[in-house]
Protein backbone atom coordinates (compact mmCIF):
# COMPACT_ATOMS: atom_id res chain seq x y z
CA UNK A 1 0.00 0.00 0.00
CA UNK A 2 0.60 3.61 -0.43
CA UNK A 3 2.75 5.01 2.29
CA UNK A 4 4.99 8.17 0.45
CA UNK A 5 4.45 11.00 2.70
CA UNK A 6 4.64 13.47 -0.45
CA UNK A 7 0.83 12.19 -0.72
CA UNK A 8 -1.66 13.80 0.91
CA UNK A 9 -3.52 11.25 3.21
CA UNK A 10 -6.84 11.78 1.56
CA UNK A 11 -5.27 10.74 -1.78
CA UNK A 12 -3.40 7.62 -0.11
CA UNK A 13 -7.01 6.86 1.32
CA UNK A 14 -8.44 7.00 -2.02
CA UNK A 15 -5.60 4.63 -3.56
CA UNK A 16 -5.87 2.32 -1.05
CA UNK A 17 -9.86 1.76 -1.39
CA UNK A 18 -9.28 1.35 -5.15
CA UNK A 19 -6.72 -1.17 -4.30
CA UNK A 20 -9.21 -2.97 -1.91
CA UNK A 21 -11.86 -2.82 -4.43
CA UNK A 22 -10.05 -4.41 -6.95
CA UNK A 23 -9.22 -7.07 -4.62
CA UNK A 24 -12.98 -7.19 -2.91
CA UNK A 25 -13.75 -8.05 -6.82
CA UNK A 26 -10.83 -9.96 -8.01
CA UNK A 27 -11.47 -12.53 -5.06
CA UNK A 28 -15.58 -12.14 -5.71
CA UNK A 29 -15.23 -14.22 -9.03
CA UNK A 30 -12.32 -16.56 -7.75
CA UNK A 31 -13.65 -20.18 -7.02
CA UNK A 32 -14.44 -21.41 -4.13
CA UNK A 33 -16.65 -18.99 -2.76
CA UNK A 34 -17.34 -19.30 0.96
CA UNK A 35 -21.01 -20.06 0.84
CA UNK A 36 -21.33 -21.58 4.78
CA UNK A 37 -19.65 -18.12 5.82
CA UNK A 38 -21.37 -15.79 3.68
CA UNK A 39 -24.93 -17.60 5.17
CA UNK A 40 -23.44 -16.92 8.48
CA UNK A 41 -22.45 -13.69 7.52
CA UNK A 42 -26.14 -12.40 5.89
CA UNK A 43 -27.84 -14.15 9.34
CA UNK A 44 -25.60 -12.01 11.53
CA UNK A 45 -26.57 -8.85 9.45
CA UNK A 46 -30.04 -9.59 8.54
CA UNK A 47 -31.86 -11.79 10.60
CA UNK A 48 -29.98 -10.22 14.14
CA UNK A 49 -31.25 -7.03 12.95
CA UNK A 50 -34.81 -7.63 12.20
CA UNK A 51 -36.31 -6.33 15.93
CA UNK A 52 -34.91 -3.13 15.82
CA UNK A 53 -35.53 -2.75 12.08
CA UNK A 54 -39.35 -3.52 12.61
CA UNK A 55 -39.08 -1.41 15.59
CA UNK A 56 -37.54 1.65 14.00
CA UNK A 57 -39.63 1.18 10.72
CA UNK A 58 -43.40 0.83 12.61
CA UNK A 59 -41.83 4.15 15.09
CA UNK A 60 -41.27 5.37 11.60
CA UNK A 61 -44.93 5.25 9.98
CA UNK A 62 -46.72 6.12 13.45
CA UNK A 63 -44.97 8.89 13.73
CA UNK A 64 -45.30 10.22 10.14
CA UNK A 65 -48.84 9.61 10.10
CA UNK A 66 -49.58 11.51 13.76
CA UNK A 67 -47.43 14.61 12.55
CA UNK A 68 -49.24 15.08 9.37
CA UNK A 69 -52.22 14.44 10.13
CA UNK A 70 -53.34 18.19 11.80
CA UNK A 71 -52.08 19.75 8.70
CA UNK A 72 -54.09 17.13 6.39
CA UNK A 73 -57.15 17.71 7.89
CA UNK A 74 -56.81 21.09 7.59
CA UNK A 75 -57.09 21.00 3.99
CA UNK A 76 -59.53 17.69 4.12
CA UNK A 77 -56.85 15.51 2.81
CA UNK A 78 -57.23 12.84 5.63
CA UNK A 79 -57.96 10.13 3.13
CA UNK A 80 -54.21 10.77 1.33
CA UNK A 81 -52.33 9.98 4.41
CA UNK A 82 -51.76 6.13 3.93
CA UNK A 83 -50.61 7.09 0.25
CA UNK A 84 -48.49 10.26 1.22
CA UNK A 85 -46.81 7.77 4.19
CA UNK A 86 -46.43 5.32 1.87
CA UNK A 87 -44.65 6.84 -0.72
CA UNK A 88 -42.29 9.29 1.55
CA UNK A 89 -41.41 5.76 3.10
CA UNK A 90 -40.70 3.50 0.53
CA UNK A 91 -38.68 6.47 -1.73
CA UNK A 92 -36.96 7.90 0.76
CA UNK A 93 -37.40 7.50 4.53
CA UNK A 94 -37.16 3.93 4.50
CA UNK A 95 -33.98 3.42 2.98
CA UNK A 96 -32.42 5.89 4.33
CA UNK A 97 -33.32 5.29 8.09
CA UNK A 98 -32.28 1.42 7.64
CA UNK A 99 -29.07 2.55 5.75
CA UNK A 100 -28.15 4.64 9.11
CA UNK A 101 -28.85 1.78 11.48
CA UNK A 102 -27.50 -0.44 9.29
CA UNK A 103 -23.84 1.80 9.29
CA UNK A 104 -24.43 1.84 13.10
CA UNK A 105 -24.64 -1.52 13.94
CA UNK A 106 -23.31 -3.52 11.41
CA UNK A 107 -20.46 -1.45 9.49
CA UNK A 108 -19.00 -0.86 13.20
CA UNK A 109 -19.43 -4.22 14.08
CA UNK A 110 -17.63 -5.11 10.89
CA UNK A 111 -14.82 -2.46 11.49
CA UNK A 112 -14.83 -4.03 15.35
CA UNK A 113 -14.33 -7.68 14.75
CA UNK A 114 -11.72 -7.31 11.46
CA UNK A 115 -10.13 -4.78 13.56
CA UNK A 116 -9.74 -7.11 16.58
CA UNK A 117 -8.63 -10.10 13.88
CA UNK A 118 -5.96 -7.95 12.60
CA UNK A 119 -4.72 -6.81 16.13
CA UNK A 120 -4.58 -10.30 17.58
CA UNK A 121 -3.18 -11.28 14.60
CA UNK A 122 -5.62 -13.92 13.20
CA UNK A 123 -5.63 -11.90 9.53
CA UNK A 124 -1.58 -12.64 9.99
CA UNK A 125 -2.20 -16.39 10.04
CA UNK A 126 -5.02 -16.75 7.88
CA UNK A 127 -2.33 -15.25 4.79
CA UNK A 128 1.05 -17.05 6.33
CA UNK A 129 -1.16 -20.44 5.97
CA UNK A 130 -1.70 -19.98 2.80
CA UNK A 131 -5.19 -19.23 3.32
CA UNK A 132 -7.26 -16.21 1.42
CA UNK A 133 -8.90 -13.74 4.26
CA UNK A 134 -10.03 -11.31 1.68
CA UNK A 135 -12.26 -14.23 0.27
CA UNK A 136 -13.19 -15.95 3.63
CA UNK A 137 -13.70 -12.63 5.50
CA UNK A 138 -14.33 -9.60 2.73
CA UNK A 139 -16.58 -10.85 0.34
CA UNK A 140 -18.72 -12.91 2.44
CA UNK A 141 -19.91 -10.05 4.61
CA UNK A 142 -19.75 -6.94 1.80
CA UNK A 143 -22.16 -9.31 0.16
CA UNK A 144 -23.75 -10.51 2.38
CA UNK A 145 -24.81 -6.55 3.55
CA UNK A 146 -25.36 -5.92 0.04
CA UNK A 147 -27.96 -8.56 -0.03
CA UNK A 148 -29.58 -7.86 3.46
CA UNK A 149 -29.93 -4.21 3.48
CA UNK A 150 -32.43 -4.09 0.95
CA UNK A 151 -34.51 -7.10 2.52
CA UNK A 152 -34.44 -5.03 5.48
CA UNK A 153 -35.63 -2.08 4.10
CA UNK A 154 -38.82 -3.55 2.31
CA UNK A 155 -39.37 -5.08 5.75
CA UNK A 156 -39.12 -2.11 7.26
CA UNK A 157 -41.19 -0.56 4.39
CA UNK A 158 -43.78 -2.70 5.11
CA UNK A 159 -43.56 -2.92 9.14
CA UNK A 160 -43.68 1.32 8.88
CA UNK A 161 -47.14 0.76 6.65
CA UNK A 162 -48.62 -1.14 9.71
CA UNK A 163 -47.65 1.64 11.84
CA UNK A 164 -49.29 4.04 9.95
CA UNK A 165 -52.47 2.57 9.89
CA UNK A 166 -51.63 1.83 13.72
CA UNK A 167 -51.54 5.60 13.89
CA UNK A 168 -54.59 6.68 11.66
CA UNK A 169 -56.46 4.17 13.92
CA UNK A 170 -56.14 6.26 16.91
CA UNK A 171 -57.83 9.12 15.96
CA UNK A 172 -60.01 8.07 13.29
CA UNK A 173 -61.35 4.77 11.97
CA UNK A 174 -59.98 3.70 8.60
CA UNK A 175 -60.23 -0.10 7.71
CA UNK A 176 -57.12 -2.32 7.49
CA UNK A 177 -58.37 -2.82 3.80
CA UNK A 178 -58.47 0.50 2.64
CA UNK A 179 -55.97 1.97 4.59
CA UNK A 180 -53.80 -0.76 2.64
CA UNK A 181 -55.02 -0.02 -0.78
CA UNK A 182 -55.22 3.57 -0.62
CA UNK A 183 -51.32 3.16 0.27
CA UNK A 184 -50.13 0.95 -2.51
CA UNK A 185 -52.37 1.83 -5.15
CA UNK A 186 -50.70 5.51 -5.08
CA UNK A 187 -47.39 3.31 -5.85
CA UNK A 188 -45.90 2.85 -8.82
CA UNK A 189 -42.55 0.48 -10.15
CA UNK A 190 -41.08 4.03 -10.19
CA UNK A 191 -41.14 4.51 -6.70
CA UNK A 192 -40.05 0.87 -5.42
CA UNK A 193 -37.17 -0.02 -8.14
CA UNK A 194 -34.63 3.23 -7.73
CA UNK A 195 -35.39 2.65 -3.79
CA UNK A 196 -34.34 -0.99 -4.39
CA UNK A 197 -31.40 0.26 -6.11
CA UNK A 198 -30.36 2.93 -3.32
CA UNK A 199 -30.59 0.67 -0.70
CA UNK A 200 -28.55 -2.20 -2.81
CA UNK A 201 -25.82 0.29 -2.84
CA UNK A 202 -26.02 1.73 0.81
CA UNK A 203 -25.73 -2.26 1.79
CA UNK A 204 -22.55 -2.29 -0.54
CA UNK A 205 -21.19 1.07 1.09
CA UNK A 206 -21.69 -0.30 4.78
CA UNK A 207 -20.33 -3.07 3.72
CA UNK A 208 -16.87 -2.53 2.05
CA UNK A 209 -16.57 0.93 4.71
CA UNK A 210 -17.10 -1.90 7.50
CA UNK A 211 -14.32 -4.21 6.27
CA UNK A 212 -11.97 -1.71 4.77
CA UNK A 213 -11.40 0.48 8.62
CA UNK A 214 -11.25 -2.62 9.63
CA UNK A 215 -9.38 -4.67 7.66
CA UNK A 216 -6.73 -1.82 7.53
CA UNK A 217 -6.74 -0.65 10.94
CA UNK A 218 -3.52 -0.23 12.98
CA UNK A 219 -2.06 -2.70 15.26
CA UNK A 220 -2.79 -1.13 18.91
CA UNK A 221 -6.04 -2.05 21.07
CA UNK A 222 -7.10 1.90 20.49
CA UNK A 223 -7.39 1.31 16.67
CA UNK A 224 -10.26 -1.05 16.89
CA UNK A 225 -12.15 2.05 18.54
CA UNK A 226 -11.23 3.96 15.78
CA UNK A 227 -12.18 1.80 12.70
CA UNK A 228 -16.15 0.80 14.21
CA UNK A 229 -16.15 4.53 14.75
CA UNK A 230 -14.48 5.62 11.40
CA UNK A 231 -16.99 2.68 9.68
CA UNK A 232 -20.71 4.19 11.32
CA UNK A 233 -19.44 7.92 10.86
CA UNK A 234 -18.10 7.46 6.85
CA UNK A 235 -20.53 4.98 6.06
CA UNK A 236 -23.22 7.18 7.22
CA UNK A 237 -21.65 10.15 4.90
CA UNK A 238 -21.95 7.64 1.89
CA UNK A 239 -25.63 7.00 2.72
CA UNK A 240 -26.31 10.61 2.26
CA UNK A 241 -24.07 11.33 -0.75
CA UNK A 242 -25.31 7.93 -2.56
CA UNK A 243 -28.96 8.94 -1.82
CA UNK A 244 -28.45 12.56 -3.38
CA UNK A 245 -26.60 11.06 -6.28
CA UNK A 246 -29.42 8.56 -6.77
CA UNK A 247 -32.90 10.94 -6.06
CA UNK A 248 -30.86 13.21 -8.52
CA UNK A 249 -30.69 10.47 -11.33
CA UNK A 250 -34.33 9.38 -10.20
CA UNK A 251 -35.51 12.93 -11.12
CA UNK A 252 -33.84 13.21 -14.33
CA UNK A 253 -34.65 9.74 -15.80
CA UNK A 254 -38.10 8.81 -14.33
CA UNK A 255 -39.73 11.91 -13.28
CA UNK A 256 -38.97 14.32 -15.71
CA UNK B 1 22.88 -30.11 3.91
CA UNK B 2 20.07 -29.22 2.25
CA UNK B 3 19.27 -25.45 3.63
CA UNK B 4 15.58 -24.40 3.80
CA UNK B 5 15.92 -20.90 4.62
CA UNK B 6 19.30 -18.80 3.38
CA UNK B 7 19.55 -15.18 4.56
CA UNK B 8 21.81 -12.51 3.47
CA UNK B 9 22.41 -8.86 3.94
CA UNK B 10 18.59 -8.40 4.93
CA UNK B 11 17.68 -5.10 5.74
CA UNK B 12 14.28 -3.20 7.22
CA UNK B 13 13.76 0.33 8.42
CA UNK B 14 10.65 1.63 9.92
CA UNK B 15 10.17 5.54 9.58
CA UNK B 16 13.96 5.82 9.02
CA UNK B 17 14.87 3.97 11.75
CA UNK B 18 16.86 1.21 10.95
CA UNK B 19 15.46 -2.24 12.30
CA UNK B 20 17.62 -4.59 10.65
CA UNK B 21 20.85 -3.66 9.84
CA UNK B 22 22.55 -7.15 8.28
CA UNK B 23 21.05 -10.17 9.04
CA UNK B 24 22.91 -13.28 7.74
CA UNK B 25 21.12 -16.56 8.16
CA UNK B 26 21.06 -20.03 7.17
CA UNK B 27 18.65 -22.99 8.21
CA UNK B 28 19.37 -26.46 7.65
CA UNK B 29 16.73 -29.34 7.15
CA UNK B 30 15.69 -30.69 10.42
CA UNK B 31 17.76 -28.13 12.76
CA UNK B 32 16.02 -26.03 15.34
CA UNK B 33 17.27 -22.45 15.42
CA UNK B 34 17.12 -20.13 18.30
CA UNK B 35 17.24 -16.20 18.04
CA UNK B 36 17.94 -14.60 21.49
CA UNK B 37 17.78 -10.59 21.77
CA UNK B 38 16.22 -8.15 23.46
CA UNK B 39 13.03 -6.77 22.78
CA UNK B 40 12.59 -4.44 19.95
CA UNK B 41 15.69 -6.04 18.07
CA UNK B 42 13.60 -7.22 14.60
CA UNK B 43 13.04 -10.75 15.84
CA UNK B 44 9.60 -10.81 14.96
CA UNK B 45 10.17 -8.70 11.97
CA UNK B 46 12.91 -11.40 10.66
CA UNK B 47 10.67 -14.36 10.59
CA UNK B 48 7.86 -11.95 9.03
CA UNK B 49 10.05 -11.33 6.24
CA UNK B 50 10.88 -15.40 5.66
CA UNK B 51 7.20 -15.72 5.43
CA UNK B 52 6.37 -12.45 3.15
CA UNK B 53 4.04 -10.66 5.44
CA UNK B 54 6.82 -8.06 5.82
CA UNK B 55 9.28 -7.33 2.75
CA UNK B 56 12.95 -6.61 2.93
CA UNK B 57 14.65 -3.22 1.94
CA UNK B 58 17.59 -5.01 0.49
CA UNK B 59 19.56 -8.39 1.06
CA UNK B 60 18.81 -11.62 -0.05
CA UNK B 61 16.04 -14.46 1.51
CA UNK B 62 15.66 -17.68 0.30
CA UNK B 63 13.35 -20.35 1.30
CA UNK B 64 13.95 -23.70 -0.59
CA UNK B 65 15.87 -21.58 -3.00
CA UNK B 66 12.83 -19.62 -3.54
CA UNK B 67 13.82 -15.88 -3.75
CA UNK B 68 10.86 -14.70 -1.39
CA UNK B 69 10.51 -11.54 -2.84
CA UNK B 70 10.37 -11.62 -6.49
CA UNK B 71 7.87 -15.14 -6.14
CA UNK B 72 4.21 -14.54 -7.68
CA UNK B 73 1.12 -14.31 -5.41
CA UNK B 74 0.18 -17.70 -5.91
CA UNK B 75 4.04 -19.11 -6.07
CA UNK B 76 4.20 -17.15 -2.51
CA UNK B 77 0.73 -18.58 -1.62
CA UNK B 78 1.98 -22.21 -2.38
CA UNK B 79 5.59 -21.45 -0.74
CA UNK B 80 3.87 -20.56 2.45
CA UNK B 81 1.87 -24.07 2.68
CA UNK B 82 4.94 -25.52 3.57
CA UNK B 83 5.90 -22.52 6.14
CA UNK B 84 3.76 -23.25 9.97
CA UNK B 85 3.92 -19.98 11.52
CA UNK B 86 3.46 -19.62 15.76
CA UNK B 87 2.07 -16.41 16.71
CA UNK B 88 2.87 -14.92 19.99
CA UNK B 89 -0.50 -14.78 21.18
CA UNK B 90 -1.78 -17.90 19.31
CA UNK B 91 -3.85 -16.08 16.84
CA UNK B 92 -6.32 -18.09 17.35
CA UNK B 93 -9.54 -17.33 15.15
CA UNK B 94 -11.49 -16.67 18.09
CA UNK B 95 -15.11 -17.07 16.30
CA UNK B 96 -14.42 -20.31 15.78
CA UNK B 97 -14.27 -23.76 18.01
CA UNK B 98 -11.18 -25.18 18.54
CA UNK B 99 -12.93 -27.76 15.59
CA UNK B 100 -13.35 -25.53 12.93
CA UNK B 101 -9.97 -23.73 13.89
CA UNK B 102 -8.72 -27.25 12.43
CA UNK B 103 -10.84 -27.67 10.10
CA UNK B 104 -9.88 -24.39 8.59
CA UNK B 105 -6.66 -24.90 6.88
CA UNK B 106 -7.65 -28.14 6.19
CA UNK B 107 -10.35 -27.16 4.02
CA UNK B 108 -8.94 -23.72 2.32
CA UNK B 109 -4.85 -24.91 2.59
CA UNK B 110 -4.78 -28.69 2.16
CA UNK B 111 -8.36 -28.90 0.05
CA UNK B 112 -9.76 -31.85 2.14
CA UNK B 113 -13.84 -32.02 1.30
CA UNK B 114 -13.94 -35.52 3.47
CA UNK B 115 -15.76 -34.62 7.16
CA UNK B 116 -14.33 -38.00 8.13
CA UNK B 117 -10.72 -37.62 7.00
CA UNK B 118 -10.69 -33.51 8.67
CA UNK B 119 -12.39 -35.06 11.91
CA UNK B 120 -9.30 -37.89 12.42
CA UNK B 121 -6.47 -35.56 11.38
CA UNK B 122 -8.11 -32.98 13.89
CA UNK B 123 -7.90 -35.69 16.42
CA UNK B 124 -4.66 -37.03 15.57
CA UNK B 125 -3.15 -33.29 16.08
CA UNK B 126 -4.79 -32.52 19.02
CA UNK B 127 -3.93 -36.25 20.86
CA UNK B 128 -0.46 -34.93 19.44
CA UNK B 129 -0.50 -32.14 21.66
CA UNK B 130 -2.38 -32.77 24.77
CA UNK B 131 -5.78 -31.07 23.86
CA UNK B 132 -8.33 -33.98 22.49
CA UNK B 133 -10.85 -32.91 24.84
CA UNK B 134 -11.00 -29.25 23.92
CA UNK B 135 -12.17 -30.01 20.23
CA UNK B 136 -15.65 -28.71 20.68
CA UNK B 137 -14.49 -25.57 22.85
CA UNK B 138 -14.13 -22.17 22.05
CA UNK B 139 -10.51 -20.46 22.01
CA UNK B 140 -11.82 -18.36 24.89
CA UNK B 141 -12.20 -20.95 27.20
CA UNK B 142 -8.37 -22.09 26.63
CA UNK B 143 -5.96 -21.23 29.32
CA UNK B 144 -2.80 -19.54 28.10
CA UNK B 145 -0.87 -22.96 27.97
CA UNK B 146 -3.91 -24.70 25.89
CA UNK B 147 -3.69 -21.60 23.05
CA UNK B 148 -0.37 -22.55 22.48
CA UNK B 149 -1.02 -26.05 22.29
CA UNK B 150 -3.87 -25.36 20.13
CA UNK B 151 -1.95 -23.02 17.77
CA UNK B 152 0.97 -25.48 17.38
CA UNK B 153 -1.87 -27.86 16.34
CA UNK B 154 -3.16 -25.68 13.97
CA UNK B 155 0.11 -24.83 12.07
CA UNK B 156 1.11 -28.86 12.15
CA UNK B 157 -2.04 -29.98 11.16
CA UNK B 158 -0.95 -29.10 7.33
CA UNK B 159 2.18 -30.86 7.73
CA UNK B 160 4.29 -27.72 7.04
CA UNK B 161 8.52 -28.56 6.56
CA UNK B 162 9.47 -25.04 8.26
CA UNK B 163 8.58 -23.85 11.88
CA UNK B 164 8.64 -20.27 12.30
CA UNK B 165 8.11 -19.54 16.28
CA UNK B 166 7.47 -15.99 17.84
CA UNK B 167 8.42 -16.46 21.27
CA UNK B 168 6.27 -19.50 22.49
CA UNK B 169 6.70 -19.59 26.24
CA UNK B 170 6.25 -15.98 26.53
CA UNK B 171 3.77 -14.94 29.25
CA UNK B 172 3.53 -18.72 30.84
CA UNK B 173 4.63 -19.98 33.56
CA UNK B 174 7.93 -22.01 34.38
CA UNK B 175 6.50 -25.47 34.40
CA UNK B 176 3.92 -24.87 31.24
CA UNK B 177 6.87 -23.02 28.83
CA UNK B 178 9.06 -25.88 30.06
CA UNK B 179 6.30 -28.51 28.48
CA UNK B 180 5.50 -26.25 25.46
CA UNK B 181 9.07 -26.38 24.79
CA UNK B 182 9.91 -30.11 25.45
CA UNK B 183 6.05 -30.64 23.09
CA UNK B 184 8.49 -28.20 20.11
CA UNK B 185 11.17 -30.37 19.95
CA UNK B 186 8.57 -33.30 20.14
CA UNK B 187 7.13 -32.18 17.36
CA UNK B 188 9.98 -31.80 15.35
CA UNK B 189 11.31 -34.79 15.56
CA UNK B 190 7.40 -36.15 15.01
CA UNK B 191 7.17 -34.24 11.86
CA UNK B 192 10.87 -33.58 11.29
CA UNK B 193 10.49 -30.10 10.39
CA UNK B 194 13.02 -27.29 10.57
CA UNK B 195 12.37 -24.30 13.16
CA UNK B 196 13.48 -21.01 13.49
CA UNK B 197 12.45 -20.13 17.39
CA UNK B 198 12.46 -16.82 18.52
CA UNK B 199 12.80 -16.56 22.44
CA UNK B 200 13.62 -14.51 25.39
CA UNK B 201 13.41 -17.59 27.77
CA UNK B 202 16.57 -19.29 28.45
CA UNK B 203 15.48 -22.63 29.50
CA UNK B 204 13.44 -23.22 26.46
CA UNK B 205 16.82 -22.05 24.36
CA UNK B 206 18.04 -25.37 26.09
CA UNK B 207 15.36 -27.30 25.47
CA UNK B 208 14.66 -26.66 21.71
CA UNK B 209 18.00 -25.65 20.35
CA UNK B 210 20.63 -27.29 17.34
CA UNK B 211 22.25 -23.71 17.49
CA UNK B 212 21.83 -20.47 19.10
CA UNK B 213 21.93 -17.02 17.66
CA UNK B 214 22.28 -13.69 19.75
CA UNK B 215 20.53 -10.51 17.69
CA UNK B 216 21.53 -7.07 18.71
CA UNK B 217 21.08 -3.75 16.62
CA UNK B 218 20.11 -5.82 13.47
CA UNK B 219 22.35 -8.34 12.96
CA UNK B 220 23.61 -11.32 14.65
CA UNK B 221 26.40 -11.20 17.05
CA UNK B 222 27.68 -14.29 18.02
CA UNK B 223 26.43 -17.96 17.11
CA UNK B 224 26.49 -21.44 18.94
CA UNK B 225 25.38 -24.06 20.89
CA UNK B 226 23.80 -22.33 24.40
CA UNK B 227 27.05 -23.65 26.57
CA UNK B 228 29.62 -22.04 24.04
CA UNK B 229 27.79 -18.71 24.55
CA UNK B 230 26.99 -18.93 27.76
CA UNK B 231 30.89 -19.04 28.48
CA UNK B 232 31.84 -16.49 25.58
CA UNK B 233 33.92 -13.83 26.26
CA UNK B 234 31.70 -11.26 25.26
CA UNK B 235 29.79 -10.19 28.57
CA UNK B 236 26.68 -9.24 26.44
CA UNK B 237 26.26 -12.79 25.08
CA UNK B 238 26.85 -14.50 28.80
CA UNK B 239 23.91 -11.94 29.94
CA UNK B 240 21.46 -13.47 28.32
CA UNK B 241 22.03 -16.80 30.23
CA UNK B 242 22.75 -15.26 33.83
Amino acid sequence: MFSKRSFSPILIDIANQTIFFKSFFRNSLKRGFEWEEFCRQAYTTGYRSIGIIALTGFILGFVLTLQSQPTMKQFGAVSFIPGMVSISVIREIGPVIVGLICAGKISSSMGAELGSMNVTEQIDAMVVSGANPMQYLVVTRILACTLMTPLLTIFADVIALFGGFTASNLGGEMSSRLYFYKATSVLEFSDVIPSLIKSVLFGFAIGFVGCYKGFNSNRGTESVGLAANSAVVTSSVWIIIIDAIVVQITNVFIYT
Amino acid sequence: MEQVIEIQGLKKSFNGVQVLTNINLTVNRGENVVILGKSGEGKSVTIKCITGLMQQDEGTLRVFGNEVNELARQQLKDLRKRIGFLFQNSALYDSMTVRDNLSFPLKRVSKIKDKKEIEKLSMEVLEAVGLADAIDKMPSELSGGMRKRMGLARTLIVKPEIMLYDEPTTGLDTITSKEISNLILDMQRRYHTSSVIITHDIPCARITADRVLIMSQGEFIAEGSCDELENSEDSFVRSFFK
